[in-house]
């Protein structure tokens, strides 16, 4: 597989399928893992990194679960393709902005990929489309199991798997569900979200992960302890709140219609109408219209397209998408023109 | 819209600032705007708020020696000033090195400071052999007391391979 292949290729999360896939987008699990007796990345010496690397890459090509997988030096990456691969959620910006002695690695289906020499020598993520978390794990889990056959991975009894950070220790898991809530955000009961979420040992974050704002009422929320708690109790608690939330929300979506109806149908089919006639639009106002159809489809206003078309778009708008399809650097304001032309030609041209 | 900051390029990235109450709005380029917000993250990045919270606990006096003093990670070579600095480890014998500071942490951070989820496949073999161990050195024990010399004899080359498998997984 090259890199290339990714680019017309629908990743499994942007299917618009599994459940509740009206309000959940995806579900991510991700572990952290080290490997026994090496240093971890922020401390270790260039030789003992490339080391690090050469031991997980032989572990990895041991492991049937990545027999077909891309395996991808960052530093040679172009700076375009690093930014395509954050924007496939496959690797994070810290992973690209220092890519000295990092590498990635992505399985066929671009459903697990692992980052190598990033904060800890691993990090195995599995990401599905939809409100998935106990299947999401089950894989992760699998694989986990499989590559503790070729590796050493550095754990004691008390701290359980030892991590960079002591934010990540004991299970070194985190498990984020991304969620699309505009009617909680209309209605203003995000707030309260918010609130309660931290109580219950979870975080909010927006579109982007860490520190990045709430673009399009798309939020993400994962746990927040690793520690003193089965992996099981993680998740569940995470299922547990996430559900009241999906709930919550579809309730908020069916009391709007009755009793906003024009409001909300002006709203959703101006953003439509933008959308299909705009001929320069930024990627933040593709993101917050695209929020709006994404609801006008759920409540059965907007007929002639699918979710999976609005996810594909969500992604192909993109500055480093764009650029890829296009097939060469475009300024921001090219960008602007560029999107414009896609989201015509996707929404109105079938 | 030309930037705030360079005055030259298109401005693209617009931004709020809240400080103080009082509310600033930017219009930046992408190239300040990823100036900008590597200057923030530094500002207020979770290693900066780890390291804020440490210093919340250098509780007992003992400790602080103990940190005074330098202790060195016999590994990687950090010290827990080091970790304060950087909110990251060096190594995994760090976790032993500063046993006692990091269960604080993570008593701070997690609520616990015992593990209870899963165990790595290794872990679990090793786990198994190290009760084989204990099995079989009952076991020799008793032979010898009986006077079952050669038993006594495969029992021990037994318990070597285990204690030799052992050494080497580390």
């Amino acid at each position: 597989m090259k890199l290339n292949d990714l680019v017309y290729r629908k990743s499994e999360w942007l299917k618009g399928e599994g459940p509740k896939s009206n309000i959940a987008i995806s579900t991510r699990v991700r572990v952290a893992r080290n490997v026994k007796g090496h240093i971890y990345f922020n401390r270790a010496g260039d030789r003992q990194r490339e080391e690090t690397l050469d031991t997980v890459v032989s572990a990895l090509k041991k492991s049937g679960f990545f027999k077909n997988a891309l395996f991808l030096r960052v530093k040679d990456v172009s700076e375009l393709d690093r930014t395509f691969l954050v924007e496939r959620h496959l690797m994070s910006r810290e992973h690209m902005r220092q890519f000295e002695h990092k590498a990635l690695v992505v399985d066929e289906s671009e459903i697990v990929s692992v980052m190598l020499n990033e904060e800890d020598h691993i990090r195995l993520q599995v990401i599905q489309s939809g409100f998935n978390i106990t299947e999401t794990w089950r894989i992760v889990d699998d694989i986990d199991t499989d590559l503790g056959r070729y590796l050493s991975f550095d754990y004691s009894g008390r701290f359980g798997y030892l991590t960079s950070c002591p934010t990540n220790t004991g299970t070194g898991l985190r498990a984020s569900v991304m969620l699309h809530l505009p009617a909680l955000a209309m209605t203003g009961q995000i707030d309260n979200v918010f609130d309660a979420i931290s109580k219950l040992g979870l975080t909010m974050r927006g579109f982007y992960g860490e520190g990045t704002e709430a673009l399009g009422d798309f939020f993400q929320i994962s746990n927040q302890f690793t520690l003193g708690h089965s992996e099981m109790d993680i998740l569940y608690n995470l299922e547990r709140v996430i559900n009241k939330i999906v709930l919550r929300e579809e309730a908020t979506r069916e009391d709007l219609l009755k009793r906003k109806r024009e409001e909300i149908s002006d709203r959703i089919f101006r953003s439509y109408g933008t959308l299909k006639s705009a001929r320069i639009i930024t990627s933040d106002e593709t993101i917050k219209l695209l929020s709006s159809i994404r609801l006008g489809v759920d409540l059965g206003l907007i007929k002639d397209i699918n979710m999976a078309r609005i996810s594909e778009v969500l992604l192909f708008t993109q500055p480093a998408h764009l650029q890829k399809i296009n097939n060469k650097e475009l300024s921001p304001y090219e960008r602007d023109i560029k999107r414009a032309d896609l989201l015509r030609q996707k929404l109105v041209g079938d | 819209m030309k930037c705030d900051i360079c005055g030259v390029r298109e401005a693209t990235v617009h931004l709020t600032e809240v400080i103080n109450d009082k509310v600033t709005k930017l219009h930046l380029c992408e190239e300040c705007a990823r100036k900008k917000s590597e200057e923030m993250q530094s500002h207020f990045g979770l290693t900066d708020l780890l390291a804020g919270l440490m210093d919340l606990w250098p509780s007992m006096a003992e400790d602080r020696v103990r940190r005074e003093a330098g202790v060195k990670c016999p590994v990687c070579g950090m010290t827990y000033q080091d970790f304060q600095k950087t909110g990251r480890l060096g190594c995994g014998q760090c976790y032993e090195t500063f046993a006692k500071e990091l269960g604080a942490l993570l008593r701070k951070i997690h609520g616990s400071d015992r593990h209870a989820g899963k165990m790595p496949f290794k872990g679990k073999e090793a786990l198994k052999e190290q009760k084989d161990l204990q099995r079989l050195k009952t076991e020799l024990n008793e032979l010898i007391r009986a006077e079952e010399f050669e038993k006594a004899a495969l029992v021990r080359d037994r318990i070597k391979d285990i204690e030799e498998k052992l050494k080497e997984q580390g």
